[in-house]
């Protein structure tokens, strides 16, 4: 029987503050452990930057995950493409990319960082179709075909470009920090954040503020119900791979800045980070990936300073910890 | 009376299950058909199989006179079937609203057709911005059959709406049901609750085993007790 009858009060939602609180919380304690403030100041601002690169990467897949069921193994292979198609933009252009001029900077790297995204994108499209679509709903060739997907993709890129690791440069005006008093925050870090955080606002709005976005909310709670209110889902998923896909190409453009060099597998690392990111995120979830990409570039950041010989494990311990705490999640959003 | 969904032959197999063997219904237009029978007789496959959720191994099945058995489930719900699951299905992370501005495929909601159904489902009304998550088991059901009837649409498949429900839910959604009958919709509808079936129903098919076992006029089979029992086990007033 219900519990309530249809005109009684409904009780009010409880806001669920708790994961939001974490990242705050690891940071604050670690003040004391850290010691010195400016240190921590510059270790928390790399994890913010590194957490939005990463966040800018798993978005993508998490929607995948989540609205699809589809474990995309291959998500790498559009973070080293869009790396690598950034290379060819910015080569003819090392000298506007060495001019002391933030604007001429970014009206080489915006170009680049765009046409990476489209041809990420646009590699994504073929990978859904080709790869994907004929394993839907088949978890293990899923995993297989797009494992096999991304072996092709990395052979390719060595093919192309040689197995040499290519200098990608920071621009001029990127190089260098900010100074705080004694404390140093790397300018290309800032611009990270920035990035990261009109990614996520972004993806909100249109989650929050348009149908699309509703559609794709409703997708990842109830596909089949979607389907029967008359809404081609594949279409919608195909957009939304697509989308992830150029996101990754983003995030590998931005990558290859902070690391200053490009190489075909260097989304290897990356790809276990980003899995750890959507799993403690919840499937699907945009507000738990972002939070979980803070977390796993801080306890990465602040690990590394504190416990460099736990630095290979600390993520998997913080996986192991959120799903203790929350076995779909910090924010589950389907029943998987 | 023109049948507007009619089912030949149809058989639908889940894994290795063989669970519709060879159903033959008919649906008259403007008309509410209920579809009975015990727990596990094949009344939801049925619904899921014309809704095209799972695909029927052989048969036919039109709507209108159009073959819709291999039609995807966008298609068949684009030719104007709403579909009421029987786990309501709302979408938790959404609003009221915004579960029936999807609901609302074709157009922006229309204020009248809403103004309808705020007069049956108030609770709706006052929780329009609530997430429906937030909504008991009542208040969901009402959002999910207030999702189907947004729009107009030619035909509604209800699978159990009263199930789990108290007493007054019932009745209202009892009443609400009645009005959208008498507004000429064309009901195919799953119930197991007796007294629902017999006060909306104005035609009866009973399942069991995967087979249409008797098919009639409701009201004759709510006046013979022994009929009842024969075909679903228990007599209407046992359900009362």
């Amino acid at each position: 029987m219900t519990e309530i009858a249809a005109n009684d009060p409904l009780p009010k939602p409880k806001r669920d503050i708790a994961p939001i609180l974490l990242p705050i919380a690891v940071a604050l304690l670690m003040i004391p452990l850290i010691g010195s403030t400016s240190s921590w100041l510059t270790l928390t601002a790399a994890s913010l930057a590194m957490g939005m690169m990463i966040f800018i990467m798993a978005s993508g897949l998490t929607l995948v995950f989540g609205l699809m069921d589809v474990l995309n193994f291959g998500h790498g292979a559009f973070i080293a493409v869009g790396a690598y198609v950034a290379t060819l933009v910015l080569a003819p252009f090392a000298a506007s990319i060495q001019a002391d001029s933030l604007w001429v900077n970014l009206a080489v790297l915006a170009p680049a960082a765009l046409l990476s995204m489209a041809v990420s994108g646009a590699l994504g499209l073929v990978v859904e179709r080709v790869l994907i679509l004929p394993v839907y709903g088949q978890h293990l060739k899923q995993i297989l075909m797009t494992t096999g997907g991304l072996i092709v993709a990395e052979q390719t890129l060595y093919a192309l470009w040689g197995p040499q690791i290519i200098p990608m440069p920071l621009p001029a005006s990127l190089r260098g920090s900010f100074i705080l008093g004694d404390v140093a925050i790397a300018k290309y870090r800032v611009l990270a954040m920035l990035i990261g955080l009109a990614v996520f606002i972004a993806i909100q709005l249109v989650l929050n503020r348009t149908k699309l976005g509703l559609l794709i909310r409703a997708g990842v709670e109830n596909r089949e119900m979607v389907e029967a209110l008359g809404y081609r889902i594949r279409r919608l998923f195909l957009g939304v791979f697509m989308t992830g896909s150029a996101l990754a190409g983003l995030g590998g453009v931005m990558w290859a800045l902070y690391r200053e060099q490009v190489h075909a597998s260097m989304s290897d690392d990356l790809t276990v980070l980003i899995f750890i990111v959507v799993i403690i995120g919840g499937l699907g979830s945009i507000g738990g990936c972002f939070i979980g990409a803070i977390l796993v570039a801080m306890v990465a950041n602040y690990g590394g300073f504190l416990v460099p010989k736990l630095a290979l494990v600390s993520n998997i311990l913080l996986m192991v910890a959120i799903l203790m705490w929350r076995p779909r999640g910090l924010y589950a959003v389907t029943s998987r | 009376m023109t049948d507007l969904l009619k089912l030949s032959g149809v058989h639908t197999h889940i894994g290795r299950y063989h669970i519709l063997q060879g159903i033959d219904l008919a649906v008259p237009q403007g008309q509410v058909t209920m579809l009975l029978g015990r727990n596990g007789a094949g009344k939801t496959t049925t619904l899921r199989t014309i809704m095209g959720l799972w695909q029927a191994s052989s048969g036919e099945i039109s709507l209108a006179g159009e073959r819709i058995e291999s039609r995807a489930t966008p298609d068949i719900a684009r030719l104007g079937v709403g579909y009421v699951p029987e786990s309501m299905a709302v979408f938790s992370d959404l609003t009221v609203k915004e579960n029936l501005v999807l609901a609302a495929r074709n157009a922006p909601m229309d204020d009248k057709q809403l103004e309808w159904i705020f007069g049956f489902f108030p609770a709706l009304r006052r929780f329009w911005l609530s997430r429906a998550g937030s909504l008991s088991g009542g208040q969901k059901q009402m959002l999910s059959i207030a999702r189907a009837i947004v729009e107009p649409r030619k035909l509604l498949l209800i699978d159990e709406p009263t199930k789990g429900l108290a007493p007054a839910i019932v009745m209202a959604l009892i009443e609400c049901l009645k009005e959208i009958k008498r507004k000429g919709a064309t009901i195919l509808l799953v119930e197991q609750n007796f007294f629902a079936a017999r006060e909306l129903g104005d035609n009866v098919l009973v399942m069991d085993n995967g087979k249409i076992v008797h098919r009639g006029e409701m009201a004759a089979l709510a006046a013979d007790v022994p009929l009842q029992e024969r075909l679903l086990g228990l007599s209407l007033e046992a359900h009362q």
